[in-house]
């Protein structure tokens, strides 16, 4: 098999515009731009701007038995199949990396244990340019943790080369320090029949703006894309996700879910599917789902959809986004339970189900715990807070 | 003992045209012990009388009183009437996604009793009660009332009921959209409440159905807000024969 497949045929959406390393095909952003017009760009850090800079975030990795860590130069990422960058903090963060860190899971090994990637920054005057290269070989089965925490200015390039028939879950967990800026941009080529699991958690950092895109190499292949974040005040959290569905029967299945509460705290969610003529019988669902619960938090939601066969078996999304729902707290306070701890039911409830589907046992708990801390942060900070965004709602 | 104590309460709702009058006056005493019905035609504010007692916030007390042993409701949370021994089975129990039953009913029973049940004897006591109604224990791992059928919710309220054992309960057209065989095993749970000591029960209901199955200590019939006629379980004789009609303003 190999990797690097000719170009596919172009398709003229704003969706998906065309891979390159080339820096002058991705100007700097001014801000009025499609993908550009929710990201508050000041805020960036001058990130944009491309200095070059030696700063590396610390890395500490478990790995399982047959799992290999090793670096790559940016030529060799490329050659091994390294999925070209579509907009500029990823061209910027191949140009600048320096070189790769390339895993590799080879072929049918199937791992126990998860791999564990801690990275973590000092200081937001860090600016740091990654570039990362998975290779799941084919019918591997593997699950792979990144955890970012600390500071600094981060902008990665990341891509997951997934094998036919592999099986991998993928989180990504952003638990930074409230100054943290972090543009990622993960991208997944899923082999035919494979099936892949990519689960962002955002909590953390000033400003998170983050990919997940998922292409298919061949038919049968299975993408699960799922979200969960917590934004807090002040705070702008971004996921952008693109199931570019090149391939027949391939199924592409996205479930974001966020709560919001302080002034100025900024949720995005875009989710774009491209259905392309040779995808028949495909399948997508996505659905994005917000919480807010406060008065001074937005919450942009926009889903699209972009079809070029009718010959599929499904296609949809939904996109809500709510404050607390006063009959589903009428009914837990009828049952004697506080209105605090009802808030808290909801809350831990609206996360549950996809805490659950995460499929990584160590974390589901320590994000329950997490979950419930974002919202007791709320009800210490700011009690009068509920009161107004139950007012609002009435 | 429990009394539940209504005093010529007075409920409006807000319309896009202004308040809207709904109870104009109801009074009605639960003894110690009793099971009140409440008949009526639709749209004659019945469940605004449940929902008023349980404090939903949509609906504005304009006058009146409503007292449980002495005291005063009206001046509770919602919570607090629950834990003052008031319970409420809707008729339209809300969906709580990803809470557990097994998690709301302990939850639920903690705050009313304010500790935590025994760990042995609640897991017995919450099979027990689910059994009894006809629900399977993997009922508890379930959501809230989410994809639940019209009468596993009924029962699922039922079950409450039973383990946080109130004072007295208001069932709210508790048997609308039941089979025979639910409406049984719903009827069951209720009398097996009712056999409790001093425990008191309004039963609002649109048919006289359930009466078969519950004989109420009295039955009030409840026209355009307020009572119309109140008298003893032959009363719902009467309504089954008549319907409403002779309460109802002649049709011009």
């Amino acid at each position: 098999m190999t990797v690097t497949a000719a170009a596919p045929a172009r398709v003229e959406s704003h969706l998906n515009p065309p891979p390159s390393y080339d820096l002058a095909d991705h100007p700097a952003p001014t801000g009025r731009e499609e993908v550009w017009r929710f990201t508050p760009l000041k805020r960036l850090r001058g990130l944009l701007d491309g200095e070059p800079s030696d700063a590396c975030l610390e890395w500490d990795t478990t790995l399982p038995e047959g799992v290999t860590l090793s670096t790559v130069t940016a030529e060799e990422a490329r050659a091994l199949g390294e999925l070209g960058p579509n907009e500029r903090p990823a061209a910027l963060a191949a140009s600048l990396s320096g070189g790769a860190a390339l895993l590799d899971v080879p072929a049918e090994l199937e791992c126990d244990e998860p791999v564990v990637i801690r990275l973590s920054g000092n200081t937001v005057e860090d600016l740091v340019w990654g570039q990362l290269l998975y290779r799941i070989g084919a019918h591997a089965k593997v699950t792979i943790v990144l955890v970012h925490t600390g500071a600094a200015r981060y902008c990665a390039i990341s891509t997951f080369v997934v094998g036919d028939g592999a099986q991998v879950d993928i989180v990504s967990v952003q638990d930074w320090d409230d100054d943290a800026v972090h543009l990622g941009r993960d991208a997944i080529r899923v082999g035919r029949d494979a099936r892949v699991k990519h689960t962002s958690v955002s909590f953390g950092g000033d400003l998170v703006r983050l990919h997940a895109n998922v292409e298919y190499d061949g038919p049968g292949g299975e993408a699960e894309l799922l979200g969960l974040y917590f934004a807090d005040a002040g705070q702008h959290l971004e996921h952008r996700l693109f199931a570019d569905h090149n391939a027949p029967r391939t199924s592409s299945n996205v479930n974001y879910k966020g709560a919001l509460q302080g002034q100025g705290a900024h949720t995005v969610w875009i989710g774009n599917v491209l259905i392309r003529k040779e995808a028949e019988g495909i399948e997508t669902y996505e659905e994005n789902r917000n919480l807010v619960l406060t008065d001074g938090c937005q919450a942009d939601s926009v889903p699209n959809l972009e079809i070029e066969t009718g010959e599929i078996e499904g296609a949809g999304h939904a996109s809500a986004t709510a404050r607390f729902d006063d009959e589903q707290l009428f009914y837990l306070q009828s049952r004697g339970v506080s209105v605090e701890e009802a808030r808290r039911l909801v809350l831990h409830g609206f996360f549950a189900d996809l805490i659950r589907k995460i499929g990584v046992p160590f974390l589901e708990e320590q994000l329950t715990e997490t979950v419930e801390k974002e919202l007791a942060k709320n009800m210490l900070a700011a009690p009068g807070e509920f009161a107004s965004a139950l007012e609002g709602s009435a | 003992m429990s009394t539940l104590e209504i005093t010529d309460l007075a409920v409006s709702v807000s319309t896009e045209d202004g308040p809207k009058q709904i109870l104009k006056g109801v009074t009605l005493t639960i003894d110690d012990g009793q099971t009140h019905a409440i008949m009526g035609p639709n749209g004659s504010g019945k469940s605004t009388l449940a929902y008023s007692i349980a404090g939903h916030p949509k609906y504005e007390i304009t006058g009146g009183s409503v007292t449980l042993d002495g005291e005063d409701v009206l001046a509770m949370s919602v919570d607090e009437r629950a834990r003052a021994g008031l319970f409420l089975a809707m008729q339209y129990p809300v969906e709580v996604p990803g809470v557990s039953v097994a998690n709301f009913l302990r939850t639920a029973k903690t705050a009313i009793d304010g500790e935590a049940p025994k760990l042995r004897t609640w897991v017995k006591d919450v099979n027990g009660a689910l059994d009894r109604l006809n629900l399977d224990s993997t009922f508890s791992q379930r959501s809230v009332n989410e994809g639940f059928s019209g009468g596993e919710k009924k029962r699922h309220e039922i079950a409450q009921l039973e383990l946080l054992d109130p004072k007295v309960a208001i069932l709210d057209e508790t048997d609308s959209g039941l089979d025979i065989d639910a409406l049984k095993i719903v009827s069951e749970g209720v009398n097996r409440f009712r056999e409790r000591e001093g425990k008191g029960v309004l039963l609002i209901t649109h048919y006289t159905r359930i009466l078969r199955y519950i004989t109420p200590d009295v039955v009030h019939v409840f026209v355009d807000g307020k009572v119309a006629e109140s008298g003893g379980p032959e009363l719902a004789d009467k309504l089954e024969a008549e319907g409403y009609e002779s309460y109802l303003p002649v049709a011009r």
